[in-house]
């Protein structure tokens, strides 16, 4: 296999937000991953794990406290002149969680589509704008007479498929989705994975998925990384997570995910896992290679006597 | 599960609820059959739009004020303190009985949302001991204890530190033990929980569902929970009612939901949920979306989204088949004249393994 360039590198990102000058929120701590053109990295963590953060950091809304963010080669974590920044902002976008909350309530679908076009002047006439809003619209399953109508008109999920088409129009290499469809029903939660699925092979563009919901993540990830408390405690691909959970804080999040069995589900407890009590020290351990791309952070001791449990 | 003592709590009979709205009248119930034996859970399941908030609303007598209750009853069974039954029908009553008598003392609701369920303004310990001091005159000495028992049986450490504390001070998964202790305050025998989990993390999800769960046991009281998440109903329910636009399409224990359902929705339901033992990667999704019930529905209103549908369906709305004492479902497939037809296979060998795993 040739050895293929990352698209995105994280390096030893650190991002610390100042509550008063004695007391400092850890929200990043020290995250390394990659993704690599066309594939899906999913993140996944509890509410503080800081797995927004990082997509936030990313996108660059936040200046990281340490650590560098390499996209396609190029280093992303300090200041970028204009070219740079005109560049950047075409080819990475973002999704957000509330599709209510992200589109303009005052502006059309169409102009709220059409505004990265606008703003990077990427067409020539009204005409062809409009054929490209039309375009993307029909490709996230919309129909182009859409576009003339105000995001209130439209049911949540159609409202992210307008949040979808947003960040699709200025055809970038990376999309950050964050938290995109936690706030939808499960049915119209499958209806936009596929889309999004959909979409990826048609364009090739790599996904940074941010959830708290495993299940999804197993469907959409080619990897996925575990957060907790600012560390990525786990990572590897969909299948080395799901199979062979070795952190006992993925295995808590396993464990959780409600199955549409009563018989099985009936008599299950979720594995609780509480940092404080597990006497695991996130600080005092390391990336563990375990095969393929898994890879766990713990000390050697906490290696040995999670691996023999199983 | 016995049959013994099945006494009914809540029957809902023939709800036809009405929302005037700007575009015109909005028909969101039609015709809603649930009923609530003491006891036991039952889950309502739906999408968004079905209907399923609207008809506990209703219940606790919190309709929004543009609504018209065209038709139906509540009948809800009761025993006064000094052991007498009493039967009301809770649509009949005066607001300000039902706020009196019901809401809170007896059927006490859980929302989605925990920090829109708690004033931001009080300390937690007071809007716990509100409830009490207002049904029951408790003094306020006895209220506090009970209030820091309640904390405490919630699962929430340093109890009565956090009576002081304001709901912006603790985290999601507390406020909802926090709101879930209001719900008990005041000893109610039914607990409605309208999507409880919704707005939480999935490991706090199992840890609230695992906590009301236990806390039904121990005190024996019904609960009703409304979702649209079937793993959240696999986990708690012992009766599941599907709704669909503003109908109940298919009830039963939640065995014959889950290892024998009958509706096609129900099977769109079941197929769209991920499964994690599957290697396909693809979803499976119920086309289209539910129907707009601002105009009259003629037929069956799942039939356009339905791959199964008969010609009979969109013209003649299909009555509820039985299929066994516990099992109805509305569907016109299951009528004598109706061809036959199998659930999807994907979803038949999913059940085959589901049932073989949870021997």
């Amino acid at each position: 296999m040739e050895e293929r360039k990352p698209l995105l590198e994280v390096k030893g990102l650190k991002q610390y937000f100042k509550g008063s000058h004695q007391f400092t929120v850890k929200a990043v701590d020290g995250v390394d991953f990659v993704i690599y053109p066309g594939e899906t990295y999913g993140l996944v963590g509890e509410s503080g794990s800081g797995k927004s953060t990082i997509g936030r950091s990313v996108i660059r809304l936040y200046k990281p406290t340490a650590g560098q963010i390499l996209f396609n080669g190029m280093d992303i974590s300090g200041d970028l002149n204009a070219q740079q920044n005109r560049q950047l902002r075409t080819q990475m976008q973002m999704i957000f969680q509330d599709p209510m909350a992200c589109l303009n309530p005052r502006k059309k679908v169409g102009e709220i589509i059409a505004q990265g076009l606008d703003i990077h002047h990427l067409y020539s006439s009204r005409a062809e704008r409009q054929e490209k809003v039309a375009a993307i619209l029909k490709k996230v399953g919309l129909a182009p007479e859409h576009a003339d109508r105000y995001p209130h008109q439209f049911s949540g999920g159609q409202r992210q498929r307008v949040g979808i088409a947003r960040a699709l129009i200025m055809d970038p290499k990376l999309i950050i989705a964050d938290e995109c469809i936690s706030a939808l029903d499960v049915s119209i939660q499958a209806q936009v994975v596929n889309l999004m699925k959909d979409l990826q092979e048609e364009t090739g563009t790599a996904y940074l998925f941010i959830a708290h919901d495993l299940s999804m993540v197993k469907y959409i990830s080619d990897r996925i990384g575990v957060l907790h408390l600012g560390h990525l405690v786990e990572t590897g691909t969909t299948e080395e997570i799901f199979n062979n959970p070795v952190h006992p804080y993925t295995q808590s999040l396993l464990s959780a995910i409600p199955q549409p069995d009563p018989r099985t589900e009936r008599g299950r407890v979720a594995k609780s896992y509480d940092y404080r009590t597990a006497g695991v020290d996130y600080l005092a351990g390391k990336q563990q290679h375990l095969g393929g791309t898994h890879y766990v952070l713990a000390t050697d001791e906490e290696l040995a006597r999670w691996t023999a449990r199983t | 599960m016995e049959n013994n003592a099945k006494e009914t709590v809540l029957s809902i009979r023939d709800l036809s609820i009405t929302f005037k709205t700007g575009a015109g009248p909005v028909n969101a119930i039609r015709g809603v059959n649930i009923d609530l034996s003491r006891g036991t859970t039952l889950a309502v399941v739906g999408e968004s739009g079905s209907g399923k908030s609207v008809t506990f609303k209703a219940a606790m007598g919190i309709l929004a004020s543009n609504s018209v209750v065209n038709s139906g009853s509540i009948v809800y069974n009761y025993r006064h303190n000094d052991g007498t039954p009493a039967t009301v029908d809770i649509l009949k009553m005066k607001t300000r009985d039902i706020r009196r008598h019901i809401n809170g003392k007896r059927i006490a609701m859980i929302f989605q949302d925990p920090m829109t369920s708690l004033d931001p303004t009080m300390p937690i310990g007071k809007q716990i001991m509100e409830g009490m001091v207002w049904h029951y005159k408790t003094p306020k000495q006895q209220a506090w204890d009970k209030a820091v028992r309640l904390l405490t049986e919630v699962g929430i450490e340093e109890p009565e530190k956090r009576m002081r504390q304001y709901p912006h001070q603790l985290s999601g998964g507390m406020r909802q033990r926090v709101v879930i202790a209001i719900a008990l305050a005041c000893d109610p025998d039914v607990l409605i929980c309208d999507e409880p989990t919704t707005a939480l993390d999935v490991t706090i999800q199992a840890k609230i569902l695992e906590l009301i769960k236990r806390i039904q046991a121990e005190r024996g009281i019904s609960v009703i929970y409304i979702t649209h998440d079937l793993g959240v109903v696999a986990k708690v329910a012992d009766f599941v009612n599907v709704m669909y636009a503003g109908r109940i399409v298919e009830a039963g224990t939640i065995d014959e939901i889950f290892y024998d359902p009958r509706h096609p929705y129900t099977w769109g339901l079941l197929s769209a949920m991920p499964d994690l033992d599957t290697e396909d990667d693809r979803l499976y999704t119920i086309p289209g979306s539910p129907p707009n019930l601002l105009h009259p529905v003629p037929g069956d209103a799942f039939a356009p989204r339905n791959a199964y549908a008969l010609n009979i369906d969109e013209r003649l709305d299909p009555p509820m088949f039985q299929i066994s004492e516990t099992h109805y479902a509305a569907s016109w497939l299951l009528d004598e004249r109706a061809p036959k037809v199998e659930m999807p296979p994907e979803l038949k060998a999913r059940i085959e393994r589901m049932k073989k795993e949870g021997i």
